[in-house]
């Protein structure tokens, strides 16, 4: 059975790798539902989270080949129940919706949004959340009209205390060691 | 070591001195000038041959790093120079062939501009290396060099590329060589884990029908003698995989043979009825397993690999060995009881005997007119004691020669494997006599293989590069047309092929060459190409419409092996 699993790829920050990660799903005709770039608490280590869907052993298989790749440290695959994650959105309304009623208003308010820039012509709304709720929010601004939308890569962390790979580093180191 | 101010071209072949290499295959280009020249004024320490193509030299690389056990090296210019080098990088990739392979790039400042020769060769590359690298600041070299040197050899092996950019090969640096031993992100091979070893030889102690199947793993890890201590004090019958040939000798008494959709009867079928089945350095290729679902689901599975991915990945290993086949056989003899399976041993003998019978007789001993390749085959093997190195190309004379050639030591077999590469042979027979001069090397070939790299002759032409090229000619490409006949009908689509007066060609190249039509003519021709000095090309007429059998038609169970259309 597929199912969402966020993909968390720790490595060296070199040019084009990037594209070393990708092609190992686009190999196998895997869909990337969304990704999201950035420096781990370890500096000098970057991080790739990365959504799709998949069966578990499809999910295990692009790990060991992700792990192949020589600038990558590791890979981590997990459900979404074990992760803590947000994702933001951005929706755009004409600002006449706002002043006709107040249901735009209590829209935003309900949902835990928040309005970022208000000018003559449009509102930008603000809304972080699982895709489903910020997708909620956009099916209730879009009976007015919603003119410009975007939603983010998933950003998503453990729920241990420490960063993963601080404790797989000094596994790692200690192998290395090992072999001549 | 006190650092000296050179350009980057010239560290560049510092760096490859300081690694070792002392041969080059490569052909040079604009973007590649400055390394040429720097080059040289090195030729007393390096040996550069100049291929008549791209792919040549890749291969030629190939060929010289399996026979050597050495990294291959290869330059290559910008472009379509670099885009040459694709096929290759390709087959080293999927038969774990360590090569390092440099290019040359526009100048860095031209770099996104569809500059003249300019390609992306660091993206087109990116999936068929093990490692890529671009260089466009001279002071990189050193250590990108000690990297694609480190990464192209340890752990499972593969190619890696270095792109440099012109700029980078004028700039002058400070030039101080260090050894890369160490990337944090990378681990080679993974420690022996004495539990898994354990759990391994437990079930290997307590199996009455074991069947060890090994691969390319056992020659690189170069564990041959502990592969052979292993089953000798097991009394395990052995079988290899295509890529596996000659890591153990032919007629070893535990040899039983070739797996895979050409193979020997015995291991194909007897591969579903062990009770254990020990995979030692191999990936389980899919024309080794044929289907899936009906292979081997009676026998436990222990799986040796050092690539991690590898594991489970096609077969599902009740017992993983994870790391060096060497080291992990080291610690397995210790684990393991002395035993001998005579009995089972004897139904692979009797497998043997029908196998001769129904297949090989027909195929080595013919009685009919026309020549068969098994025949040429089992002569070239006979006549140099079976103590050649035999290269082949891809199709039929690939698995036939497999079948028949025999062999006394490793690394004697040169092949493509999993990317079945045609035109391969004729470029890596070249340079596995340059790794191995004092071997006798054969290129077996077709002649639809042949003419892929045939140009390759004014190569073997220019540097005397003695090989002994057997062109087993029945005017198709008759793999394909074995499967059209099999398959299709004998709907024979283009597999036809009007061919050269090969013997007109090799003259036209400088080399000594014969052709051979009929039986009494087959047995001399042969004796004079093995003991004439130099190259020499021996056409070899051979029947059209013959198959090579046995065969596990695709998709078929390995049990359904068919000996006979």
């Amino acid at each position: 059975m597929k199912q969402e699993y966020i993909i968390t790829v720790f490595s060296e920050d070199h040019i084009g790798l990037l594209s070393r990660i990708t092609i190992v799903f686009t190999r196998r005709k895997i869909n990337i539902d969304s990704l999201t770039v950035s420096e781990s608490a370890i500096a000098g280590v970057f991080k790739f989270t990365i959504v799709i869907r998949e069966t578990p052993d499809r999910v295990e298989k692009v790990v060991g080949q992700l792990e192949k790749i020589v600038d990558v440290m590791k890979v981590f695959a997990n459900t979404n129940e074990e992760m803590i994650y947000q994702e933001i959105a951005l929706y755009k309304v004409s600002t006449e919706f706002l002043f006709e009623s107040d249901k735009v208003e209590k829209i935003v308010r309900n949902s835990g949004a928040r309005i970022l820039e208000l000018t003559r012509e449009y509102v930008v709304i603000e809304k972080t959340g699982h895709s489903d709720e910020t997708q909620q929010l956009f099916d209730e601004l879009n009976v007015f009209g919603v003119t410009q939308f975007i939603r983010s890569g998933r950003v998503a962390i453990t729920r241990s205390n420490l960063e993963r790979l601080s404790v797989f580093l000094k596994e790692r180191d200690a192998m290395l060691e090992q072999i001549d | 070591m006190a650092t000296q101010r050179i350009s980057g071209s010239e560290a560049v072949i510092k760096s490859l001195l300081e690694e070792g290499v002392d041969t080059i295959f490569g052909y040079p280009g604009g973007a590649i000038m400055p390394i040429y020249d720097a080059l040289y004024d090195y030729d007393q320490q390096v040996t550069h041959y100049l291929t008549r193509h791209e792919q040549g030299a890749i291969h030629a690389a190939e060929g010289y790093a399996k026979v050597t056990g050495k990294v291959g090296v290869c330059f290559a210019t910008s472009g379509p120079g670099a885009t040459n080098l694709i096929t290759g990088l390709a087959d080293a990739l999927i038969d774990s062939i360590p090569l390092v392979c440099i290019t040359g790039q526009v100048a860095s400042a031209l770099l996104g501009t569809d500059a003249f020769q300019e390609s992306d060769v660091v993206g087109i590359s990116m999936p068929v290396t093990k490692w890529n690298y671009q260089v466009t600041h001279a002071e990189e070299i050193p250590e990108a060099i000690a990297k694609a040197f480190h990464i192209a050899l340890t752990g499972r092996p593969g190619p890696v590329l270095i792109d440099i950019a012109k700029d980078a090969q004028f700039a002058q640096i400070d030039f101080e060589y260090k050894k890369c031993t160490k990337i944090r992100s990378y681990l080679p091979e993974y420690p022996v884990d004495p539990f898994q070893v354990k759990a391994a030889a437990d079930i290997i102690n307590e199996a009455k029908k074991p069947i060890v199947l090994f691969g390319h793993g056992v020659v690189l890890a170069h564990a041959e003698a502990e592969l052979k201590e292993f089953i000798e004090k097991t009394g395990i019958p052995a079988a290899w995989t295509l890529l596996g040939l000659s890591a153990l000798p032919s007629d070893h008494p535990l040899n039983v043979g070739m797996l895979g959709m050409h193979g020997n009867y015995g291991p194909n079928i007897k591969t579903n009825e062990a009770d254990v089945v020990i995979a030692i350095g191999m990936r389980f290729d899919d024309r080794v397993t044929g289907k899936v679902a009906a292979y081997a689901r009676q026998a436990k599975i222990i799986h040796f690999e050092i690539d991690p991915a590898e594991i489970n990945k096609i077969i599902h290993a009740d017992a993983p060995v994870l790391g060096n086949a060497k080291k992990s056989l080291l610690m397995l003899i210790d684990n393991v009881n002395p035993n001998s399976h005579q009995e089972w041993l004897s139904e692979f003998r009797a497998c043997d005997k029908i196998e001769y019978e129904k297949v090989i007789s027909h195929d080595i001993y013919p009685k009919k007119v026309g020549l068969t390749m098994g025949e040429v085959v089992r002569i070239a093997s006979e006549k140099t004691n079976h103590d050649a190195v035999l290269v082949t190309d891809v199709g039929q004379q690939q698995m036939i020669a497999s079948r028949y050639f025999k062999f006394s030591q490793s690394r004697s077999n040169v092949t493509s494997g999993g990317l079945g590469t045609m035109g391969y042979g004729l470029p890596a027979a070249m340079g596995a006599k340059i790794g191995r001069p004092d071997r006798i090397v054969f290129a077996m070939v077709g002649d639809g293989g042949f003419q892929m790299t045939i140009q390759e002759l004014g190569t073997i032409s220019q540097y005397n590069i003695d090989i002994k090229i057997i062109v087993l000619n029945n005017n198709f490409l008759g793999m394909v047309r074995q499967w059209q006949q099999l398959f299709f009908e004998k709907r024979y689509s283009f597999t036809e092929m009007k061919n050269p007066d090969f013997v007109g060609i090799a003259k036209a190249y400088g080399l000594a060459s014969q052709k051979v039509t009929s039986r009494d003519q087959l047995e001399v021709a042969i004796q004079e190409m093995i003991d004439h000095k130099g190259p020499y090309v021996l056409e070899v007429v051979v029947e059209q419409e013959d198959n090579v059998f046995p065969m596990i038609p695709t998709g078929a169970s390995i049990s359904d092996i068919i000996l006979e259309p």
